[in-house]
């Protein structure tokens, strides 16, 4: 079938044919967002409200390294514990749920092909709310087989809203345009905020709990949290990543796409389902961070290139970084009290993506 | 082997039926051209062949049921240049050529040498080498069709579907990619299938042309027998001259009441 061009067209093999013009992530970029991590990481153990120097950090952590561990002496217990059992999982979850985020958002953006897309444009949010609320209001301090019970019920309520948007898509217009599953999202969205809105008014002593949940802090559980979010981030993270060829042919519109022998269908399925699970697991910990999911990967686009070949793996390091940050300021700047991440995320991202945007070419995204 | 067959071939747009019970038989490296008044449903034959439109009746490629095949499995056998291809900016012209390497890769699968050797090839053959690292957005609409062709070729489909190809290109240009596309054919041995809205030149370079009006077949043949001023008068609703052109096949000209 396949031996229609005569061999004459075919280069000879072995031949060195240079092809330009192939994205790639440069390693330039894949350093700096490895650098920008593992500095992001160093601040973030760093800082707080006990002084901790940088040879104790490292101290702490070669202490816990099979084999070098007993070696290393003169860490002051109180500090290792302070390391150990607040900053390093705090930093851990952050650069998790940071990660998860942005490449979330990167990946919705690919198969809605729809740059306002954001890893809650399906309802997750508004589920993770209500679920949260629903929590706080009617079982507070309550818990399921030792686990705090906010995360479960928040991590419940995303994956019922996107599977609900899912199930309307599906019967309304067959999952056939993205644009039917999207207009699906929104309409269990805005159904499942007026039922959020409605519990959250009627119960007035837990509106504050109930408000700085949704803007959104990284919870403070120890390790707990970490191993909580690891699995569903993990699978989300690598499902995503082996997509990455993919997203850049969708690119080319939803007729173009079939026509080069890709199921549109089951990669949209496949890599909302994989983004779903990791953001509804990260939001159950976390909150609905805003934004993150936009900025970060616009900005990667507008500096390092369109491909998600070099989107995705960027996103992942520089999403991380950026939590982390965002994070350790959040804990910092009204010390002892602490500010919703989302509120430094919008307020530190906004004039920073502007400010990229005015210095690039905006027409490129 | 790349010959294509239709058979009683229906499609409908909801309730409204767009082609009613077509067959046609296309013969393995013919050029057949789809002619027709607006909404005769020249696209559709392409899109239903595409497998892009659902379809009652049987689409046979070189033997095989379309209605059988994979996606991945069609799209080895046919590669469709559309209208308006979407030309995602920011993306280069070899990442784009390259896309057109997808049916023969595995799910997750990766690009390898052989098909950058490919595009490469094909870059080279299109005189297309020099854009390999241009944005599809700094094109101009000459460049772009030949991009797109180019992306085309790299399936290595032995059907090539064509919608219109010498849309809102000047006359230069028409020739010009209608030449390509019949080098190509006689090359490749493709089997092209093309929708046309400009007469002359489906008459100039087709082996037969295929009349649909209203969904239906209403005759095919060589451009001779098809383009006669009475068929375009009744069917177009158009006063046309049918012009010898010694040789060069036959001009329709219009001509003023």
């Amino acid at each position: 079938m396949l031996g229609i061009f005569g061999p004459r067209a075919e280069p000879a093999a072995g031949a060195l044919i240079a092809l330009g013009g192939l994205p790639r992530l440069r390693w330039v970029w894949g350093a700096a967002g490895f650098a920008s991590l593992l500095i992001a990481a160093a601040v973030g153990a760093l800082v707080g409200p006990v002084h901790i120097g940088l040879g104790t950090v490292f101290a702490a952590l070669l202490s816990h390294v099979p084999w070098l561990g007993s070696s290393v002496s003169g860490v002051d217990p109180g500090q290792a514990t302070i390391l150990w059992s607040l900053r390093f999982p705090r930093v851990v979850l952050g650069a998790l749920v940071g990660g998860m985020l942005a490449t979330a958002g990167a990946a919705y953006q690919g198969v809605f092909r729809n740059p306002l897309a954001d890893p809650y444009l399906l309802g997750a949010a508004a589920g993770a709310n209500l679920g949260a609320t629903l929590a706080i209001a009617f079982a507070p301090g309550g818990s399921f087989i030792g686990v705090n019970l906010v995360p479960l019920a928040a991590f419940a309520g995303a994956g019922a809203a996107v599977a609900g948007a899912f199930a309307l898509g599906r019967t309304v217009t067959g999952l056939r345009t993205a644009t039917g599953l999207i207009l699906a999202g929104v309409a269990v969205a805005a159904f499942f905020n007026a039922i959020q809105t409605y519990v959250q008014q009627s119960q007035t002593n837990s509106l504050r709990q109930v408000y700085s949940w949704i803007l959104g802090r990284l919870v403070t559980a120890g390790w707990d949290g970490v191993l909580l979010v690891l699995p569903y981030v993990a699978l989300s993270l690598v499902v995503i990543y082996v997509h990455r060829r993919l997203l850049d042919a969708l690119s080319v519109g939803e007729d173009e796409v079939v026509t080069l022998g890709v199921s549109v269908r089951r990669v949209r399925l496949i890599v909302v389902i994989a983004a779903t699970l990791g953001t509804a697991a990260v939001v159950a910990v976390a909150g609905t961070i805003a934004f993150v999911g936009i900025i970060v990967p616009h900005t990667i686009r507008l500096l390092a290139g369109r491909s998600y070949r070099v989107v995705v793996p960027l996103s992942m390091l520089f999403g991380a970084a950026f939590i982390v940050l965002a994070d350790t300021a959040a804990r910092t700047v009204v010390s002892p009290g602490e500010l919703p991440i989302g509120v430094i995320t919008a307020f530190v991202g906004a004039p920073f993506f502007i400010a990229v945007m005015r210095s690039t070419r905006v027409a490129a995204l | 082997m790349s010959d294509v067959l239709l058979a009683g071939v229906s499609v409908s747009y909801g309730t409204k039926p767009v082609l009613r019970g077509l067959d046609l038989d296309v013969r393995s490296g013919e050029w057949l051209s789809l002619i027709g008044p607006n909404g005769a449903g020249k696209t559709t034959v392409l899109r239903a062949i595409a497998r892009l439109a659902r379809f009652e009746g049987d689409i046979r490629i070189g033997g095989r049921a379309l209605a059988g095949m994979g996606t991945r499995d069609v799209a080895r056998r046919v590669a469709m240049l559309l209208q308006e291809p979407q030309m995602p900016a920011g993306m280069t012209v070899s990442q784009y050529v390259l896309l057109g390497r997808s049916p023969h890769l595995g799910y997750l699968g990766k690009e390898s040498g052989k098909d950058r050797r490919i595009v490469a090839d094909i870059l080279r053959r299109l005189a297309l080498d020099e854009f390999a690292s241009r944005s599809l957005d700094q094109l101009s609409g000459g460049e772009r069709q030949r991009v797109a062709i180019a992306r085309a070729l790299a399936q290595r489909a032995p059907v090539l579907l064509i919608d219109e190809p010498t849309t809102s290109l000047d006359m230069g240009r028409q020739q010009a990619v209608l030449e390509l596309i019949d080098e190509l054919r006689a090359e490749q041995e493709l089997t092209v299938i093309a929708a046309m809205h400009e007469l002359t030149l489906a008459g100039q370079y087709s082996d037969r042309l295929a009349l649909l009006v209203q969904g239906a077949l209403v005759a095919v043949g060589p451009p001779d027998e098809i383009l006669t001023e009475s068929a375009i008068s009744d069917h177009y609703r158009a006063n046309v001259r049918i012009v010898d052109m010694n040789g060069s096949g036959h001009a329709v000209v219009p001509v003023r009441k």
